[in-house]
């Protein structure tokens, strides 16, 4: 039996970067709790012996001649930007005041 | 004269390369449809009127001037909004792309476009395609043609509806747990996933990449065949793109349709039958099952016993890759950008503001659990447990098919239910999946095909059921096979197609 506490909302969901209103942690809380107590029962299969599979077909890492490529225009690219300067997105402070 | 949006993609392509009617008619009789009945349906975010027109404008003047095109030049296509479109809008049913434009064609439509397909829109879908109602689109509900107050399946509940509705004879779909299939089995329309990376991925606005795969949405077998055979194929800019070329696809569906099966062993999955399923669909599927034993097919039960598992799995490996694709929403390069109502404005803030407001309830539900399911101490127990849940529900594909050729039941377990019924409940709606997901957790191939109407749970008029054929990966040509094989015996005994007797709209 699991449970997801409201605290353990709130500390995922600022991991996931996401604000949430407290009546949505609260609804969250209980139906995580719901869906994670159903979704638990793969440990009663996986067993150590059974290898994990990460994707559907057999795969190998795929190589292309180092060449460069022609990238889209970058003026179509920011087009659909929030905000752009000099050709460049232009993002928020990303570093603290200090 | 013949009503150009009730022929089959096949029909239309043999009627324009005929001279019995121009693409410019048939994109404008699609055209008016959409204006007509897409109030009432709304399977579409955006209606791509005058570069369709123009596109069958090119293509009539290209074959006027004898150029060999595509077969199917100038049959028009509604591409599910979760692919990316240059120039128009591609939001994938979230409000964070509300009025982004990408400056990129996905390689299935730079497909589309070079075979001269007229764009007729994008269609609506589940949020970011989480979701088996269509209800979680940020831009309102889709209604099921067959009852407008019932959900048209998801998350491509809007390529199927426009496909039922007679919108467009084609459309794009992307399965990534079932919303190719389920909305074609609750519409009474074809919708084939076809194998992992047997049609590239490039520009799908990505959920779960390793479950991902955009696929045919039509109202015939041959359509999807057709469809599939256009838009699949290795591409270089998707590297889990199969590099053999395909099995051939439309002389399968050929040869199926002439209903001789025999020598095909066809494997009843006991797992996937039963407890939860409606009567009325087990009905259709056990006689489903007659005709293809009278078509000369041998039926076996086939045991898969680590399905049982597939949803959990399912519901742990879909979001933990989810909320790592989703983490490119972070206001910075596209969409919608919110600052915080109070304190800094910094990166890390304007991100966590941009996609409280920018997502909605079930995409919130899915990246937090994803995130939880990776976060450090629950690793191991959830998310690398599904993992080995992967390589047992593998392990009883391979086992299965050494037993029988292809592998069927019934598509979803219920008919379309009412609008609204399930969303209070993410548990019951995730159950819509239950017999989708394991071909999405082995990368094998499936394909619905409609075989009938039966009562809803809660009586009211019949409404479409959909039979699931599942084959090996790399042998999609089997689906079309078997596929066409079902249609044309379902369609003798009918008499007509099943959606001529869906009800009038408009």
């Amino acid at each position: 039996m699991s449970t997801i506490s409201r605290d353990e909302v709130a500390r995922v969901a600022a991991l996931a970067r996401i604000d949430l209103r407290d009546d949505e942690v609260d609804r969250l809380a209980g139906e995580l709790d719901v869906i994670v107590d159903s979704i638990a029962r793969v440990r009663e299969v996986a067993t150590p012996d059974v290898p994990a599979t990460s994707h559907p077909l057999p795969l190998t890492n795929v190589f292309r001649e180092d060449v460069p490529q022609p990238a889209l225009p970058v003026a179509d690219v920011l087009a659909s930007a929030p905000d752009a300067q000099d050709g460049r997105f232009a993002v928020p402070q990303i570093l603290g005041e200090e | 004269m013949t009503d150009l949006t009730r022929l089959s993609a096949a029909r239309l392509a043999e009627t324009l390369a005929a001279g019995e009617a121009s693409s410019v008619e048939v994109t404008r009789a699609h055209l008016d449809r959409i204006a007509a009945v897409d109030g009432d349906v709304h399977a579409f975010l955006h209606v791509n009127e005058d570069d369709a027109l123009a596109t069958a404008a090119d293509v009539d003047a290209r074959r006027a001037a004898g150029e060999e095109l595509h077969a199917l030049a100038g049959v028009p296509i509604a591409v599910k909004d979760v692919v990316v479109t240059k120039g128009m809008p591609s939001t994938a049913g979230s409000k964070i792309l509300e009025g982004w434009i990408p400056p990129y064609d996905a390689t299935l439509v730079e497909k589309l476009r070079a075979a001269g397909l007229p764009i007729l829109g994008k269609t609506n879908m589940d949020e970011f395609a989480m979701g088996s109602s269509t209800e979680h689109s940020a831009y309102g509900d889709t209604h099921n043609p067959w009852d407008l107050d019932r959900i048209p399946g998801g998350s491509g509940g809007g390529s199927a509806a426009a496909v039922a509705a007679f919108e467009a004879p084609l459309a794009i779909g992307t399965d990534t747990g079932g919303s190719i299939r389920q909305p074609g089995a609750v519409t009474g329309t074809v919708g084939v996933k076809p194998t992992y990376g047997g049609v590239s991925r490039y520009g799908l606005i990505a959920m779960a990449s390793s479950l991902d795969q955009a696929g045919p949405v039509t109202r015939t077998v041959l359509d999807s065949a057709l469809l599939h055979e256009l838009i699949g194929g290795h591409d270089p800019r998707d590297s889990t793109s199969i590099p053999e070329p395909l099995p051939p696809l439309v002389a399968a569906a050929r040869q199926g349709a002439l209903g001789d099966l025999s020598g095909l062993k066809v494997g009843v999955v006991t797992q996937l039958q039963g407890e939860g399923y409606q009567p009325g669909v087990l009905a259709r599927f056990h006689e489903s099952l007659e005709l293809l034993t009278k078509a000369g097919a041998e039926v076996v039960e086939v045991s898969c016993p680590s399905f049982d598992y597939a949803l959990a799995a399912y519901y742990l490996i879909m979001p933990a890759e989810a909320s790592s694709n989703l983490a490119k929403f972070d206001g910075m390069r596209f969409g919608l950008r919110v600052e915080p109502t109070d304190g800094p404005v910094t990166a890390e803030r304007v991100m966590a503001a941009t996609r409280g407001a920018g997502f909605g309830d079930e995409v919130k539900r899915r990246v937090i659990l994803g995130t939880y399911a990776l976060s450090a101490g629950y690793y191991d127990a959830y998310y690398g447990s599904a993992q080995k849940v992967r390589t047992l529900i593998q392990r009883d594909f391979a086992a299965a098919f050494a037993q029988a050729d292809v592998l069927v039941s019934p598509t979803a377990p219920t008919t379309a239910f009412k609008l609204g019924e399930k969303l209070d409940d993410p548990l019951a709606m995730y159950l819509n999946d239950v017999a989708t997901i394991p071909a999405n957790l082995a990368g094998v191939p499936g394909i619905s095909v409609p075989n009938g109407l039966a009562a809803s749970s809660e009586g009211g008029a019949d409404l479409p059921t959909g039979f699931q054929i599942l084959a090996p990966a790399k042998a999609d040509d089997r689906l079309y096979r078997v596929g066409a094989a079902l249609e044309s015996a379902l369609e003798s005994t009918w008499g007509a197609p099943l959606l001529a007797s869906a009800p009038e709209l408009g």
